[in-house]
């Protein structure tokens, strides 16, 4: 009964195990495969499921901590947050589907992290995303950003969870590759988490939610391919989500863990029935025996390989105390979700599959699990530097430190006279990666469940815990260029600005998730940018005090041999205790000082100069470009980082908030100095807009004033007579302070020495930045 | 004054009505279930936004069947106290308790966000703490938005001043700019002609306390605990 089929070489490619791997199945099982259980081989030992590629690398990441409760390895990590509240979150990517189906697939993806959120036992409160497109000068990236975004807007709605923030970026290396990375973040108590273990023999084993279709079946396996030109052919390999049944499924569990009866519990997400029961069982160190007859089926006629490999959507499994299923069943009932019972917990190890009786597969749990495939892949420098700007001539512009205002050094730029700065900002403010992304968040219900305390747009999305002086501030960070450029420094500066961007709202990080995007990882240069990103983010998590409790890796973002560029994307959560402290990243009122925490412009030749020349020689070619700013970034190398500076900076700034000094703190990277101060200056939500009056002394070029991504800088605002205590704060913490200039009117002024000055009407700004986005989707219909 | 707050398979701004009536407007209240048809003595019922039963159909088709809408709908025609609230409002719609019906956003999109709403009558049990004329700040979430009636029944409505909240822009002027989804005469809600069923787009619950951006929603819920008339329209 077991060997009905015969593996042939074509069978074998088509589940994209390799000969090697084979040969191990074949060894492991004393005999060669049937055909179902070729395929679960082939989903548990996909990249997707077991990590074959970079497990050796991800043991070198920072996962323990004071407030761990649970690292890497369950469903998400749980963060103790004090007073027995704990939370639990986690972000996952759903790449592959979103660009083969963006509606669906960005909806599932929502969908699967919510699963894992609530299948600990916690209710999710917080949802976020990062998403990154293609240019939408193209019309094909708008169709699938206009997909994805409607598909997270009706998942995430119906659901009734709040999507509070996220970021969206745009590069020509997306095109085909858009990333679509959830995240999710639920609120329970310290005793109340549940796990996904198959413990106690004899336990019933329970299938509950959505009946099984043929949906998404090898799921798993797509995501862990590059796409060619046939990728249209896999639209049926989508799974379609009903965030309905997600909802009640949701309560349902809630409610059923109250009863005491639950002893494990995993959502049924890629892989669908084969993960969890063999994940659950290699947990416990137990057996799982199911029948698939029992199996809840949307469909007939469906195989066993069909049914252990759907991904039908919105299902668990569920380990209950024998003897207690009425209990559950009840529950389950009364939300209208199905319920059935389809096995129990053994002693054997074993992952046995019937269908009416009859095995039709066994495997040990371990060897799907733990004993997967661990690849050591080789790895490559690529040759010479990523491609660059030609930076023409060079040696005549100076960059330079500037502290405390005080600079002697004038550096003559020939083509300065030739660009127009005031219509350069507006290109930038234009951009889609540095306007407004109002656009995309009015499309998501983010006040549901009344907790979001500071509205989208903010440095940082914060929640409050009800019932207890305290919120949750949330980011999203990555910077596929800077990681192109330099693996290592640009996920140093994803986490560093991650936590920047935590302190600016009065966080204090406590923990990160990552969601690591990268191409494929059987070329060695993949594979180092992937070493390299790890490296980078060990360093960087260890000095802020960060541990990454879980997240996910996408391998495989090429479409026809073309890749993204390595996007380690983190998911950071901070603490804002009291909720006092929460700090808002807008101009307050007139006459508030403004004052640059950090250096204005960093010692580093390579990327000073390039700023400078680049800027000139790009103006001058390509003026009508849509979208200027990103086309510029690219040819920059990736900015100069001190961690340990940029950690002193942070303790800076959230010293002062903590003491009261600030009355408003905003990032100072994207965009440079002139974008953070319009973003400070706009109206928001009852707030007017406000102008500046900005007097820097000159000797740096005016390119790299305005526009240079340095990294360790922040823009408070505070009212003149605190600002001998923030002194005090920055002297212990040998960080440089320069006043900018003054809160005032409704222009933002900008002067730069004697001889450059620039002026904008705040509103005229504020047009363009906040409509710029959605005006390229209005201009499609 | 005891709120009943209904559930539905779907909803999902149960809790934060809940959590509004018990910890800001500190009053009993209690969750009632779809299937039930008992409104267990509440005074005043409440019906929350969300998605009932996945409004895959159209939005509340499904509710205005469920058990729980037979025994609303005997207890406001008794002059019971409903409010409905987005996707509540649209259950109100689909119920019969109010007239009209909800197209989608203008923009066919969802749409979320802080609107100005004017109060344009203060005779009724929900508006009456608040000046006619005054301008709340209330978030609004739906992508079903758009009412929509015919002109002999907007009439009516104008006529017997059912209209009660209007979009219009922070300084109370009603304009298209300020209608966030295209509804007819910038409507944002309408109560009946008995002035005791409301149902409205806006979310008052997501505008019940500083912290949140506004707490003008309270004011509706502060009309309603005053005016009530103790315990005559307990069900």
């Amino acid at each position: 009964m077991l060997t009905e089929n015969r593996i042939t070489p074509e069978i074998l490619a088509q589940h994209s195990l390799t000969e090697e791997e084979y040969k191990r199945v074949v060894q492991i099982l004393g005999r060669q495969p049937n055909l179902t259980e070729l395929g679960i081989f082939s989903v548990m030992w996909s990249e997707h499921c077991c990590y074959k590629s970079s497990k050796a690398h991800l043991k070198r990441l920072p996962t323990s901590g004071g407030r761990v409760l649970q690292g890497p390895g369950e469903n998400a990590g749980i963060i103790d947050i004090g007073d027995d509240d704990a939370i639990a979150f986690k972000i996952e990517s759903h790449n592959h589907p979103s660009f083969v189906e963006p509606f669906q697939g960005a909806a599932t993806g929502v969908g699967g992290i919510l699963r894992d959120i609530f299948t600990m036992g916690a209710r999710p409160m917080a949802a976020m995303n990062s998403l990154r497109f293609g240019p939408l000068e193209e019309a094909p990236n708008r169709n699938i950003m206009e997909g994805v975004v409607s598909g997270i807007a009706s998942y995430g709605n119906c659901f009734g969870v709040p999507t509070v923030g996220g970021e969206v970026a745009f590069d020509k290396c997306y095109s085909q590759n858009p990333l679509v990375n959830a995240f999710a973040l639920g609120l329970f108590k310290k005793d109340q988490i549940f796990y996904g273990k198959a413990t106690g023999v004899g336990n019933p084993v329970i299938y509950v939610g959505s009946k099984t279709g043929r949906d998404g079946i090898h799921g798993a396996t797509m995501a862990s391919a590059e796409f060619d030109t046939e990728s249209e052919r896999k639209r049926p390999n989508v799974q379609v989500g009903d965030p309905f049944t997600e909802k009640l499924l949701l309560e349902a569990c809630l409610e059923a863990m109250k009863t005491g009866a639950i002893v494990g519990i995993q959502d049924m997400g890629a892989a669908g029935l084969t993960c969890s029961t063999c994940e659950m069982g290699s947990r416990a160190g137990t057996g799982v025996e199911i029948d698939l007859q029992f199996v809840p089926q949307r469909e007939t006629g469906m195989t066993p390989y069909e049914i252990m490999l759907s991904e039908s959507q919105e299902r668990m499994l569920l380990i209950v105390e024998s003897g207690r299923e009425q209990e559950i069943f009840q529950v389950f009932r009364k939300w209208g979700v199905d319920v059935a019972a389809i096995g129990r917990v053994t002693a054997d190890g074993l992952l046995r599959i019937k269908n009416h009786g009859t095995v039709v597969a066994e495997i040990p749990n371990s060897v799907l699990t733990d004993e997967a495939p661990v690849y050591h892949r080789p790895m490559q420098r690529p040759e010479g530097k990523p491609v660059r700007a030609h930076l023409g001539r060079g040696g005549d512009v100076r960059h330079s430190t500037l502290t405390g205002g005080i600079r002697a050094e004038n550096s003559p730029n020939l083509s300065r006279s030739k660009m127009d700065f005031g219509d350069l900002f507006q290109k930038f403010l234009s951009s889609p990666n540095l306007a407004s992304k109002e656009w995309v968040y009015r499309q998501y219900d983010h006040m549901v469940r009344t907790n979001t305390v500071q509205l989208p747009s903010a440095d940082a999305a914060v929640i409050r815990i009800k019932g207890a002086d305290k919120a949750l501030g949330l980011t999203l960070d990555g910077n596929g260029r800077y990681c192109q450029q330099d693996p290592r420094r640009g996920a140093q500066i994803a986490v560093a600005e991650s936590c920047r961007n935590l302190v600016c709202v009065g966080a204090r990080p406590v923990a990160a998730t990552n969601c690591l995007n990268f191409g494929n990882p059987e070329k060695p240069e993949i594979m180092w940018q992937f070493s390299e990103v790890i490296d980078g983010m060990t360093e960087a998590c260890k000095v802020f005090e960060t541990p990454i409790t879980g997240g996910n890796v996408s391998f495989y973002n090429e479409t026809l041999g073309q890749g993204i560029y390595p996007t380690p994307v983190i998911g950071m959560v901070g603490l804002i205790r009291p909720l006092s402290h929460m700090t808002g990243s807008w101009f307050m009122k007139e006459g508030d000082l403004i004052v640059l925490c950090g250096e204005l412009a960093v010692h580093d030749g390579e990327y000073s100069q390039a700023v400078a020349e680049t800027l000139t020689d790009f103006w001058e070619e390509r003026t009508s470009y849509g979208d200027f700013y990103a086309p510029w970034v690219n040819l920059l190398p990736c900015p100069p980082l001190d961690l340990d500076y940029e950690v002193r900076v942070q303790r800076t700034c959230l010293e002062a908030i903590e003491a009261g000094l600030i009355l408003s703190a905003h990032d100072c990277a994207e965009g440079g100095l002139a974008t953070a101060l319009a973003e400070m200056a706009f109206s928001n939500f009852g707030k007017p807009a406000l102008g500046a009056q900005i007097e820097i002394a000159g000797g740096v070029p005016v390119e790299n004033l305005l526009f240079g991504e340095y990294q360790s800088r922040i823009l408070v605002t505070l009212r003149e007579e605190d600002l001998r205590a923030l002194k005090e704060i920055a002297r212990k913490h040998s960080v440089s302070l320069l006043p900018l200039g003054k809160v005032a009117g409704s222009c933002l002024t900008i002067r730069v020495g004697d001889s450059f000055s620039l002026d904008a009407e705040v509103p005229v700004l504020e047009e363009i930045w906040r409509n710029s986005l959605g005006r390229l989707f209005q201009n499609s219909l | 004054m005891k709120f009943g707050v209904i559930i539905f398979p779907g909803s999902n701004c149960e809790h934060d009505v809940y959590y509004m009536i018990d910890k800001i407007l500190r009053q009993p209240v209690q969750f009632i279930w779809h299937e039930s048809d008992d409104l267990a003595g509440c005074e005043a019922i409440i019906i929350p936004g969300g998605f009932s039963y996945g409004d895959y159909l159209r939005t509340g088709a499904i509710a205005r069947f469920s058990p729980v809408m037979k025994s609303v709908k005997r207890f406001a025609e008794r002059g019971g106290l409903v409010l409905g609230i987005c996707n509540g409002f649209q259950i109100l719609l689909e119920a019969e308790l109010l007239p009209g019906a909800m197209l989608k956003n203008k923009g066919l999109k969802y749409v979320c966000r802080h609107v100005y709403v004017r109060v344009e009558a203060s005779d009724t049990p929900f508006t009456s703490s608040i000046q006619k004329g005054e301008v709340l700040c209330i978030p609004i979430g739906h992508m079903e938005g758009n009412y929509f009636v015919d002109d002999g029944t907007l009439r009516r409505l104008e006529n017997n001043q059912q209209v009660i909240f209007r979009y219009c822009d922070p300084q109370g002027e009603i304009t298209r700019e300020a209608n966030p989804n295209g509804s007819l005469s910038n409507i944002a809600g309408i109560c009946n002609e008995g002035r005791n069923i409301l149902g409205m787009m806006p979310h008052p619950e997501r505008a019940s306390e500083p912290e949140l951006g506004s707490d003008h929603g309270l004011l509706i819920f502060h009309s309603m605990v005053k005016s009530l008339v103790p315990s005559s329209h307990a069900y």
